[in-house]
């Protein structure tokens, strides 16, 4: 056991003296892995600051039920108490034809003309919120034919065709962040796997000798394997440190325009789920590109006597 | 015990190098191979290393066919021998230390372990003291002797050797031939293939000539007609 960590130690330490003693090669392939890797980071994070600075309208989309004139307010309270009731359901308001006016005389700035009304034209209206959960098209759709379908009312209002859109582009967004991530995961393992053939090439005459003595085929490729890892790993911390970077620079600007809107919100960088994705893939597609480079290249060198 | 039963060696281009080859060697024995350039000895050599396999008859090491051993078990095969080159193939950017204990490094020898054994290996070939000089940095005596200290560091049951006098005067040449003796002498079988008639005669060993790929002598002292030319 002793001797088999030893010969891990070894080949890691081997790598990082291989990668260390060529600082401009490793830097330039470590530049290029942690862009690969940025580019993703970058957009995941987009996504979810967006999310994040919207709450992703979960809570701004609510259906307007405009009753007929002749219903009385108590049964429009019987109605927002069935609703209530219903799966999906955040709350109910109910907004009588009284406060409604009172509310309009307040605010419009007709309160004048009001006056010469003889009766109130407003009528009770409800407004119903749905759950987060039940805030998807379908959803609100039927929530729609559910309030419609009663007699008392003249008109269901719901606002959800911008908060679609929205939602629309954001599900784009997330499928161009996954082609991207693939796209760039790809582009991450022909490096790795490049660097590593160009590294196997290097040492031939080492790795026939190395064969020769009676070194097996896993003793051969632990330290392209280690070598694949580190640059994963390297490309990775440089990808946070990227991204890190340009969260910081924007996150005052965002901070102050965020303000003129009315809003608290502050911009994220990665969370520890983000940077266990971006790790992970870092290190698995240095290990990867470097396995298959290794189980390809290796195979055609033999000893020479 | 090494047995090469009617072996034939033909490699792609469709040169034969061994024609229906056959002796054997006991164990603890010291064999020189020898003939003229081309006459099969590296493939002998080539065979029982198994860079190369036979493409018809049998080679058997220590009771193994070497062409029925599964490639799984070729590395623990190949750390039961060995080897030594002409161009004694050290790693240029790792002290003699290092290429020394490479053998022992490849088998998971401990540290404490290793480092005994390197520095009792070069004190058998006089390089005690140059541990840490590059191999670029000795002579080509002392590279070659760099060479045979990797090659018996991990106590291997057969050493094999191919021209390993080729690039030195006819004094080191001896050196490096006692040196083959000595571990002959505690049990090692050592096969030299060699066309440096002057050291084989010196050393009073058997001979194996070998002439167009066939056995054309098997002696205590090789045939003055087979003499070799370079």
């Amino acid at each position: 056991m002793g001797g088999y960590l030893t010969h891990h130690a070894q080949a890691l330490l081997g790598a990082l003296g291989r990668l260390a003693r060529a600082p401009f090669a490793t830097a330039l392939t470590v530049l290029v892995i942690g862009l690969a890797l940025a580019l993703p980071l970058a957009l995941g994070l987009f996504v979810s600051n967006a999310m994040s600075a919207t709450g992703g309208f979960t809570g701004v989309v609510d259906a307007s039920v405009y009753f007929k004139p002749e219903v009385a307010l108590a049964r429009v309270q019987q109605l927002a108490q069935n609703t209530r009731a219903r799966a999906g359901v955040a709350s109910v308001q109910v907004i009588s034809a009284d406060e409604a006016l009172q509310e309009f005389r307040q605010y419009s700035g007709f309160g004048t003309a009001l006056e010469a009304l003889g009766s109130n034209p407003l009528p009770h209206v409800l407004h119903v919120r749905p759950t987060p959960e039940a805030s998807g098209a379908a959803d609100l759709d039927g929530l729609q034919h559910y309030l419609a379908a009663w007699p008392e009312v003249d008109q269901v209002q719901v606002d959800s065709e911008w908060v679609l859109r929205f939602n629309a582009i954001l599900d784009l967004l997330r499928r161009v962040l996954g082609i991207a991530a693939l796209l760039l995961g790809a582009g991450v393992l022909a490096i790795i796997g490049n660097t590593i053939r160009l590294e196997i090439q290097g040492r031939r005459t080492e790795i026939e000798v190395v064969r020769l003595v009676g070194g097996s085929t896993g003793f051969v490729r632990r330290p392209f394997l280690y070598t694949g890892l580190l640059y994963g790993l390297a490309g990775a911390l440089l990808a946070w440190a990227m991204v890190g970077s340009a969260v910081l620079v924007l996150k005052a600007p965002v901070a102050t325009l965020a303000q003129l809107y009315g809003s608290r919100y502050s911009l994220s960088g990665p969370d520890w789920s983000q940077l266990a994705v971006l790790f992970g893939a870092g290190l698995a597609l240095g290990w990867l590109g470097a396995w298959v480079a290794a189980a390809r290249h290796l195979r055609a060198i033999e000893p020479r006597a | 015990m090494i047995l090469f039963e009617r072996v034939t060696k033909r490699y792609p281009n469709g040169r034969e190098a061994l024609r229906g080859a056959s002796f054997s060697i006991d164990r603890g024995e010291m064999v020189f191979l020898t003939g003229r350039s081309g006459a099969g000895k590296s493939t002998v050599l080539k065979l029982i290393a198994m860079l190369e396999l036979p493409t018809r008859g049998s080679v058997v090491v220590n009771g193994q066919n070497l062409g029925t051993l599964k490639s799984r078990h070729l590395p623990a095969y190949r750390r039961s021998l060995g080897v030594v080159f002409q161009e004694h193939r050290l790693l240029d950017d790792r002290p003699v230390f290092d290429n020394v204990a490479l053998p022992l490094v490849v088998a998971g020898a401990a540290q404490a372990e290793m480092g005994k054994r390197v520095r009792a290996a070069l004190d058998q070939v006089g390089l005690l003291g140059k541990e840490r000089m590059l191999p670029n940095e000795l002579s080509v005596g002392e590279q070659q002797r760099v060479g045979i200290a990797r090659a018996v560091v991990a106590k291997p049951a057969v050493l094999i050797a191919d021209e390993p006098t080729g690039n030195l005067d006819p004094g080191l040449s001896l050196e490096v031939m006692k040196l083959f003796k000595r571990f002959q002498d505690v049990g090692v079988t050592v096969i030299v293939a060699t066309h440096d008639l002057h050291v084989v005669h010196e050393f009073g060993q058997r001979s194996i000539v070998l002439d167009d790929g066939q056995v054309q002598g098997d002696a205590d002292t090789p045939l003055p007609s087979m003499t070799a030319t370079r």
